[in-house]
């Protein structure tokens, strides 16, 4: 009897599993802006954040201003679990309900997605982060990386580390080492390090974390106790970035030498190792703090009502900012893109152009009630990431504070690299289409 | 009633033989093949061919492979994830080394390499057994993931450790590459994976099979009756990784078109070994049975609230999703230990004697 049930059971799976229905569909006018999310598997303490600040940012806006001009923005979660298999997936489930675009907020993910851009006519928009060099708009027309690449992170934390120890030509026989996560992610920067290494004379001491090892990394903080850095740069991200900081801090590492990109610089990554965590740094492109008239809003019309998954003491949090950093660049390509095709319910190829003649001024930063959140955009046809500066921020036992200035890459060392990486990606993926796409701004 | 082979009488040994000695197996079979080979490329959308099937037959493939090596021949091995990343890998290499040559070829010539890299890491496997051989294994699979990361000619010295995809033609068609049709694609993934699982099939009624299963069920037993161990074990390596090798080739070039080491991690190992462990050790429907039921689930899982008009969170339902998959491995361990290959089995016999039943 039960066997018969069980039979019965599996056919019955069956059948449903063979009439999985394709997609649901999104009215015609909307903005379908599905969101890939992690909030399982080893990276949710990094994806949770950033989900609900985007979330909450694009709901926000239905709720207070009805969409954008007009027009209701759909959004749909997809999560990925930060694996790419999941990613695309998630990818050619939303790609028949025509998104606007699609921020895969992983390397990975991203790296899949590219030549399927073009094709299916999706922008991909990877905010500081995936491929650096799809920065180069007349290799990539269709991919989106502001404000700043890996390179340019890079060349920021080498110029703030030469002026710690009084200019470039001091670095020579110094150590620095460079922990970072054993994938592309955290092997690009690597030529760049690499680079400024034989041009001023320091040593490089590498230590590649991989994925499987990320929370067991005490053999690895042996290493540098032994080799004694004078600097450690990090390029972590996930359960890498907690565990990276509380070994630092057990082996006694001078926490102010430590610096992590802006992907290694959450509260969580800091928090959990208490005090000892204290003075450690980290890169950051957008504002921390809940003090700004637009998160005031996110809290009034979506937190408050319930139409959302965050915790009220996340607001302004570094990545859930993040996270409303991305939303709202977004939101400002979308009404770029309804200016420029004259159309209010736009689609991937209208939102092409929005984001390739994106210019968030300071003064527009501030119309949006983010004053100040983040640097100035400025993106061309030519250039799909604008090299954008950076500031470096230290923890100082319970919150994030701006220890910097607004550092500028150093574009005459990461420019070359970007376009150089752009050809042989180009060149390896032959045959590769070439930009046929019209330029708005004339840069090309 | 339906499914009984009285009156069908075997006049010859071959006839006895036969791949498929039962009539209605045989149309079974044709009408499986029929729907695969003309009914989805005709009715199924791109979602479900590109995010349910294709997969489902790259899996469908390794499960096969480890099934060969673990079902068949008693060898247990969690190195599968690191010789679908050979096959993967090769298959690139040899992408740039010979872009004319037919991608097709290539797939199945990096199957080769798989197999080269097996049998060396196959060479313990006369010396240690069980857990121990599986340690080894083990070690191959680190070994693996290592090289595809730290080897960078593997890779070609990209920037992002990463392979990709070019696209490449076949008569005018594009069959590899964003631009190849999901319908393309799986049908030359269906052949590919219907050639092997035939060979596979005849393998295992043949010389070979029975020396592996041979070994399988008593190691020493086999020895006495002539059959050379290490020949054996190694061979069963080889083909096995052969098998593996195919399908990693197949997981990136006909389905994600991008890869890097982490899809050929211990998780992916791991997953495959689930497969086969629920679909039926020592069965080549199991393989099939188990890479469905693994693959497919959570996509249910994830279109049935919204199906019928329930909306829960995307991150909810993957938990969901794992939870359930969780409760059914232990639940097949518990119950049925032989998967849902011996499950179909027992279907077979009552539907024998349906519906009198004694």
């Amino acid at each position: 009897m039960r066997l018969k049930k069980l039979v019965l059971g599996a056919a019955l799976a069956g059948v449903v599993g063979v009439s999985v229905p394709a997609s649901q569909a999104v009215a015609q006018d909307t903005l379908f802006v599905p969101l890939f999310t992690y909030r399982t598997g080893p990276f949710a303490n990094s994806g949770i954040p950033i989900a609900n600040g985007m979330h909450d940012y694009l709901s926000m806006l239905n709720a207070r201003d009805g969409g954008i001009g007009g027009v209701k923005i759909a959004v749909q979660e997809c999560e990925t679990g930060y694996k790419n298999e999941k990613g695309v997936e998630c990818y050619d489930s939303v790609k028949s309900k025509h998104p606007l675009v699609i921020s895969p907020y992983s390397t990975g993910i991203t790296l899949a997605l590219i030549p399927k851009a073009s094709v299916d006519r999706i922008p991909i928009f990877s905010m500081a982060y995936g491929l650096s060099a799809s920065a180069v708009g007349a290799d990539f027309p269709w991919i989106f990386n502001p404000p700043a690449t890996y390179w340019d992170g890079m060349s920021i934390v080498l110029q703030y580390i030469a002026n710690k120890e009084g200019g470039f030509a001091k670095l020579k026989g110094k150590t620095i080492g460079y922990i970072y996560f054993d994938g592309g992610y955290g092997l690009e920067p690597i030529p760049l390090l690499d680079q400024f290494a034989r041009d001023y004379g320091f040593t490089v001491k590498k230590y590649p974390v991989p994925p499987a090892e990320m929370q067991n990394q005490s053999g690895l903080w042996l290493g540098v106790r032994r080799d004694r850095p004078d600097w450690m740069i990090m390029w972590g991200w996930g359960a890498m970035n907690p565990t990276a900081v509380q070994e630092a801090a057990k082996t006694g590492y001078r926490m102010d030498h430590f610096i992590g990109v802006w992907w290694s610089g959450s509260e969580d990554d800091a928090r959990p190792a208490g005090a000892g965590a204290k003075g450690y740094l980290s890169l950051n492109f957008n504002a921390v703090g809940a003090n700004y008239p637009a998160l005031k809003d996110i809290e009034k019309y979506v937190i408050a009502k319930g139409d959302s998954q965050t915790p009220k003491n996340m607001v302004g949090e570094n990545f859930y900012n993040r996270g409303v950093m991305n939303a709202a660049i977004i939101a400002e390509a979308i009404r770029n893109a309804q200016r420029l095709s004259h159309k209010k319910a736009i689609d991937g190829a209208d939102m092409r152009r929005g984001l390739e003649t994106l210019k968030i001024s300071e003064q527009r930063w501030k119309e949006i009630g983010l004053p100040g959140f983040g640097a100035p955009i400025d993106v061309s046809c030519q250039d799909h990431n604008g090299h954008h500066s950076a500031y470096v921020q230290q923890w100082d036992g319970s919150k994030w504070a701006k220890v910097s200035d607004w550092i500028p890459p150093l574009k005459d060392k990461v420019l070359p690299l970007a376009y150089a990486a752009a050809k042989d990606y180009v060149t390896k993926n032959q045959p590769w289409p070439k930009r046929t796409e019209a330029c708005d701004d004339k840069t090309l | 009633m339906f499914y009984r082979e009285v009156g069908q009488y075997k006049t010859s040994y071959g006839a006895d033989q036969a791949l498929f000695p039962i009539l209605q197996d045989r149309i079974g079979i044709a009408v499986i093949l029929l729907i695969a080979f003309v009914g989805v490329p005709l009715t199924a959308s791109n979602f479900t061919i590109d995010s349910i099937l294709i997969p489902i037959l790259v899996f469908s493939l390794a499960a096969t492979g480890l099934n060969l090596l673990t079902g068949f021949t008693g060898l247990l091995s969690l190195g599968t994830g690191g010789f679908m990343g050979v096959g993967a890998f090769a298959c690139y290499k040899l992408t740039t080394f010979f872009p004319n040559v037919n991608i097709i070829v290539l797939i199945l010539c990096s199957g080769f390499f798989a197999a080269a890299v097996g049998t060396v890491f196959g060479l313990p496997s006369l010396r240690i057994k069980g857990f121990y051989l599986a340690v080894a294994t083990l070690a191959a699979q680190f070994f693996l993931s290592w090289c595809f990361i730290r080897v960078q000619w593997l890779y070609n010295y990209n920037v992002s450790a990463s392979i990709e995809v070019p696209t490449k033609t076949l008569f005018g068609l594009a069959v590899t590459g964003p631009t190849a049709s999901p319908v393309t694609r799986y049908l030359i993934a269906l052949s590919i994976v219907a050639l092997l699982t035939l060979l596979a099939a005849n393998l295992m009624r043949g010389r070979i099979g029975r020396t592996w299963m041979a070994v399988r069920d008593m190691d020493l037993a086999a020895e006495l009756i002539g059959i050379r161990l290490y020949q054996t074990k190694l061979l069963a390596f080889a083909v096995s990784s052969f098998y593996c090798g195919v399908a990693g080739a197949m997981m990136v070039f006909l389905w994600l078109g991008n890869a890097e080491s982490e899809s050929f991690s211990i998780n992916q190992s791991f997953l495959i070994l689930f497969m086969v462990i629920i679909g039926g050790l020592g069965s080549l429907l199991g393989s099939f049975l188990g890479a469905a039921l693994i693959w497919g689930l959570p996509i249910v899982l994830r279109a049935a609230p919204s199906h019928f008009g329930v909306s829960i969170h995307s991150a909810t339902v993957e938990q969901t999703s794992f939870v359930i998959l969780g409760a059914l491995i232990i639940f097949f361990l518990i119950v049925e230990p032989h998967g849902l290959a011996r499950l179909w089995q027992i279907g077979k016999q009552k539907l024998r004697v349906w519906p009198f039943p004694y």
